[in-house]
């Protein structure tokens, strides 16, 4: 179980993080704390699973790359392998089967149009591949990953 | 334009962040610079906006908000913009997108949904679309994660 103090500090680290020589010292000021319990604490949270990334977030086209959203129908047979072939791009971050008439979902980011090219192509001809969708991203409205634990 | 130090700086900062007093330090060595100079090129990468933010994920299985489903919208596109940001606004919504449609798949504006259930899942999008009077919306369920990873950016 999360204790106050572990709900205090997993609210104070989604907010700005400090770039700073002692960024858990900065932290453990604003929890009245000091460094190294807010360094164990954060060490038993990531042991246990509650953190997911801890660090930076990127912006994709800032740093140069595309983004797409890529739907594939699959026959129930070749799922797993077109899966797991799908998985072995760098690119890939997210890959979901998904309910519906496609059923595979995964995104795509690639640092220039001919390698997302190489990408579909070799994914579209994949056996059991019978129909692909190329979501492109357009805007973004929110990318937010903060949750408020009370 | 980005050089090679700072793909270095972003090489460094997507790998697990060191859970130490001074992590920059650690990062900055595993890149080959400075600590100086590695934290001046984060100031400099988060005021280009190569850098979003800084901070944690929560892994939000273990936090509470154990049902989660990608919502396809078919939004007119004259309404896609007031749409899109009145759906940001939404605490259950993490991400929201619009993008490009394809033939036979009219939906435009993407958003993941959080909660406790499916049925408050169903609940939340019944009244996003009632609120904005979208009448075509698919449910997109997830029966398998095959993948879920942090981009490593550079490493082509």
């Amino acid at each position: 179980m999360l204790t106050t103090f572990d709900k205090a500090l997993l609210n104070e680290l989604q907010k700005d993080f400090p770039v700073t020589e002692h960024p858990f010292a900065v932290i453990a000021e604003r929890l009245a704390s000091d460094e190294k319990t807010v360094l164990d604490h954060l060490q038993a949270l990531r042991t246990n699973g509650y953190l997911r990334h801890v660090g930076a977030f990127f912006d994709s086209p800032a740093l140069g790359y595309g983004g797409t959203l890529i739907a594939l129908r699959v026959a129930p047979a070749q799922l797993a392998a077109v899966a797991s072939m799908v998985n072995r791009y760098n690119g890939v971050t997210h890959n979901y089967e998904r309910e519906g008439e496609y059923n595979l979902w995964f995104t795509l980011l690639t640092p220039s149009p001919e390698e997302k090219q190489a990408v579909l192509e070799a994914v579209g001809s994949l056996p059991g591949v019978e129909r692909m969708l190329d979501l492109v991203a357009e805007r973004t409205y929110k990318i937010r990953v903060q949750f408020n634990l009370k | 334009m980005l050089d090679e130090v700072d793909k270095k700086v972003v090489r460094a900062l997507q790998e697990d962040f060191p859970l130490v007093p001074g992590p920059y330090a650690v990062m900055a060595a595993s890149a080959g610079i400075s600590e100086e100079k590695f934290l001046s090129r984060v100031n400099r990468l988060k005021a280009g906006g190569q850098i979003r933010r800084m901070g944690a994920v929560l892994q939000h299985h273990r936090a509470g908000f154990t049902a989660n489903v990608l919502c396809a919208w078919q939004v007119p596109a004259e309404q896609l913009p007031e749409v899109g940001t009145a759906m940001s606004r939404e605490p259950a919504i993490s991400h929201c997108y619009s993008r490009t449609t394809a033939p036979g798949w009219p939906y435009n504006l993407y958003t993941m949904i959080h909660a406790q259930s499916r049925a408050e899942c169903d609940a939340i999008a019944s009244r996003l679309s009632a609120e904005h009077h979208l009448a075509e919306r698919r449910m997109l369920y997830s029966v398998r994660e095959w993948k879920k990873s942090a981009m490593k950016y550079f490493c082509e």
